[in-house]
């Protein structure tokens, strides 16, 4: 009887792909796509000022709101925090992707890859808790910057309106070291592997040609490496861009797209609206994507 | 003592630990030579090009490039250039900027640069190549850039890595003769790393056999086939047979041991009496292995030994040759053909 059920199945391979990947299919198209189908949709709806009801009507007056000169500040601001999280992270990460892919022992290079991947195992709203407290005005990072005597120095950058606050919680920077250590290990991985890669021998022919240190990492190293940073930073930027829990715990009371979009569809019950910003992340990724595609980014995933 | 060696190894050792990679080698290349050196894998003798190269530093001793001492120089100060074994060319760059890149690291300008691309691209007959990438190459045509490449440089020794290992047998060949001939056109020493005693014989002025981290032999090609001076090189360079105590005593009378190559035995069948002066082992044919060129038989000596002898089929057919297992034979050689062995 199995004997039979097995020739059935070896005979008809196709039947065979079809169980398989009828379930991921139907999960791709149902619950992944269609929720990305039936937000583009509510974007196009709008919300009728005086009864707060959604009118299911095409239009594009939502989208209109977008543009207004408050909710274009939000998408500036998210999208700059952005852009400056994902070249600091690659700054930091950089080195000590090198450091891993091409000098670590085989033992070493296992316990740091555990190091930088360890924080991922505890829950991402521990950790931004936990450095609402490091980042406080009492906060050990408040008590650490006093024993260097540099308390003047954080007040000066703290006054700056754009960036500052009353503490570091309170504001942008906060933000942005927060931003930048929750997304670190995204950037180190693809960027170790794009090295990891790069054979020993390619440094090594450089150097015989002739190429100092620095001049093998600029004309070898870096390009070899750079579809590891251009896949990283679709992790920090397009993570940024759509996060809501950082702003919402740590920062200044300014919207960041996330924010605006968890409060539009939440307590404002303004789904159009919400809809319609959350395309604008969506819009900027699929471009982002479509760069990185070219650049060869995949290739190092 | 060579005059003006290119290349002189000073008592070098390089230990990875307890590993004794390359121990005590003293060496000089000639300026101008083709020099092979030929070992097993482990044998020492990659370990002494990339010392060269300036990749490995020596644990021990010096190296001498033309009387100058760079055991310590690294390998951008080192006027040398190497090819190495699995090409390593750039793959982001196109094969004109492969071959310029050394160039360009000097601050060479663009146009001086690429008229030299041409030349070199025309040396090692790949004209028209310069825009393609890596990956669109073949094998043997990725082997001739990475020549350009390091020959653009005008070094003043090139190191070859196993060049031709990743190409397939008819190619090899064709390689090893256009390296010939580049090697000649150009005048620059070349020092060949090879695993394929075939190789060293065919392209080599002169050949250092590796073991264990050190030199058993250097000479001529002539001289390791047909003088090897110890029985790892009689054994690695062709094959060989060993005869040693009683047996050789028979024959030479001296129990030294010593080795004679499969074709220089002749066989001779019942009634067919050696020549005078040949000396000589009466033994039973074994084995035969028909070739197609030649056959190889497999005699045993009386008093235990085994001989290996190859004869090529000029008259015979395998009727002929296969029709011999079993047959009392004589076995004869001259006795300028035996080479007496050290330890």
């Amino acid at each position: 009887m199995l004997n039979r059920i097995s020739t059935y199945f070896y005979r008809r391979p196709r039947l065979v792909l079809a169980i398989f990947l009828a379930p991921p299919i139907l999960y791709m198209l149902v619950v992944y796509l269609g929720s990305l189908f039936s937000l583009l949709i509510n974007s196009f709806y709008s919300i009728d000022d005086f009864t707060g009801i959604i009118v299911r009507e095409f239009t594009l007056r939502t989208y209109a709101q977008i543009f207004n000169p408050a909710n274009r500040e939000i998408f500036l601001r998210t999208a700059s925090m952005a852009a400056i999280v994902t070249v600091v992270d690659a700054m930091l990460a950089f080195p000590l992707a090198y450091y891993i892919a091409k000098f670590a022992s085989r033992r070493l290079k296992t316990w740091l890859l555990i190091g930088v991947t360890i924080p991922l195992w505890s829950s991402y709203l521990v950790r931004v808790y936990a450095w609402k407290l490091i980042l406080a005005k009492e906060g050990i990072l408040s008590w650490f910057i006093d024993l260097f005597h540099l308390t003047g120095v954080l007040d000066w950058l703290l006054s700056f309106p754009a960036i500052g606050g009353s503490s570091l919680s309170l504001s942008p920077i906060g933000m942005f070291i927060v931003f930048v250590y929750i997304w670190l290990p995204y950037m180190i991985i693809p960027i170790q592997t794009a090295l990891e890669r790069v054979p020993a021998s390619l440094l090594e022919a450089s150097s015989d040609l002739g190429a100092k240190p620095f001049q093998t990492f600029r004309n070898v190293i870096l390009p070899l490496a750079f579809p590891g940073v251009v896949a990283g930073s679709i992790f920090t930027f397009s993570l940024t861009l759509g996060d809501f829990i950082v702003p919402l715990t740590l920062g200044n009371s300014k919207f960041f797209v996330g924010q605006a979009v968890f409060s539009y569809q939440g307590t404002g019950g303004n789904i159009p609206l919400a809809a319609a910003m959350t395309m604008g992340p969506v819009l900027i990724m699929v471009a982002y994507l479509l760069i990185a595609r070219k650049l060869g980014a995949f290739d190092a995933l | 003592m060579i005059k003006n060696p290119a290349i002189r190894f000073d008592n070098v050792s390089r230990h990875f630990g307890e590993i004794k990679a390359v121990h005590q080698v003293d060496l000089e290349i000639g300026d101008g030579e083709f020099f092979s050196m030929l070992g097993p894998s482990g044998s020492g003798k990659t370990t002494c090009l990339r010392m060269i190269a300036g990749f490995d530093r020596p644990s021990e001793g010096k190296i001498f490039l033309y009387d100058q001492d760079v055991s310590s120089l690294p390998p951008y100060e080192r006027p040398v250039n190497t090819v190495f074994q699995d090409y390593a060319l750039f793959p982001h760059m196109t094969i004109e900027d492969n071959i310029a890149y050394g160039l360009m690291i000097k601050g060479m300008p663009k146009i001086k640069r690429m008229k030299r691309v041409d030349e070199m691209l025309n040396l090692v007959r790949l004209p028209g190549f310069g825009y393609r990438k890596p990956s669109q190459l073949s094998g043997g045509q990725r082997q001739r850039v990475a020549l350009a490449r390091a020959l653009i440089n005008q070094p003043k020794v090139l190191l070859l890595d196993e060049p031709l290992g990743a190409l397939d047998l008819k190619l090899r060949q064709q390689m090893q003769v256009e390296l010939k001939n580049i090697q000649r056109e150009v005048g620059i020493t070349f020092i060949f790393v090879t695993h394929d005693q075939e190789e060293a014989i065919t392209m080599s002025d002169r050949i250092a056999v590796f073991s264990e981290g050190k030199i058993e032999q250097v000479g001529s090609p002539s001289d390791i086939y047909e003088r090897p001076a110890t029985e790892f090189v009689a054994g690695f360079v062709g094959t060989s047979n060993l005869v040693s105590g009683e047996i050789a005593k028979r024959a030479t009378g001296s129990a030294k041991t010593f080795s004679i190559r499969p074709e220089k035995i002749h066989l001779g069948f019942d009634g067919d009496t050696p020549a005078v002066g040949m000396a000589a082992l009466d033994g039973t044919v074994r084995e035969v292995v028909y070739l197609g060129l030649y056959t190889r038989y497999l005699v045993e000596i009386e008093g235990g030994v085994d001989l290996v002898v190859i004869e090529q089929n000029l008259k015979t057919t395998s009727m002929d040759v296969l029709s011999a297992k079993g047959q009392k034979v004589k076995l004869s050689w001259h006795p300028d053909h035996i080479s007496h062995l050290g330890s």
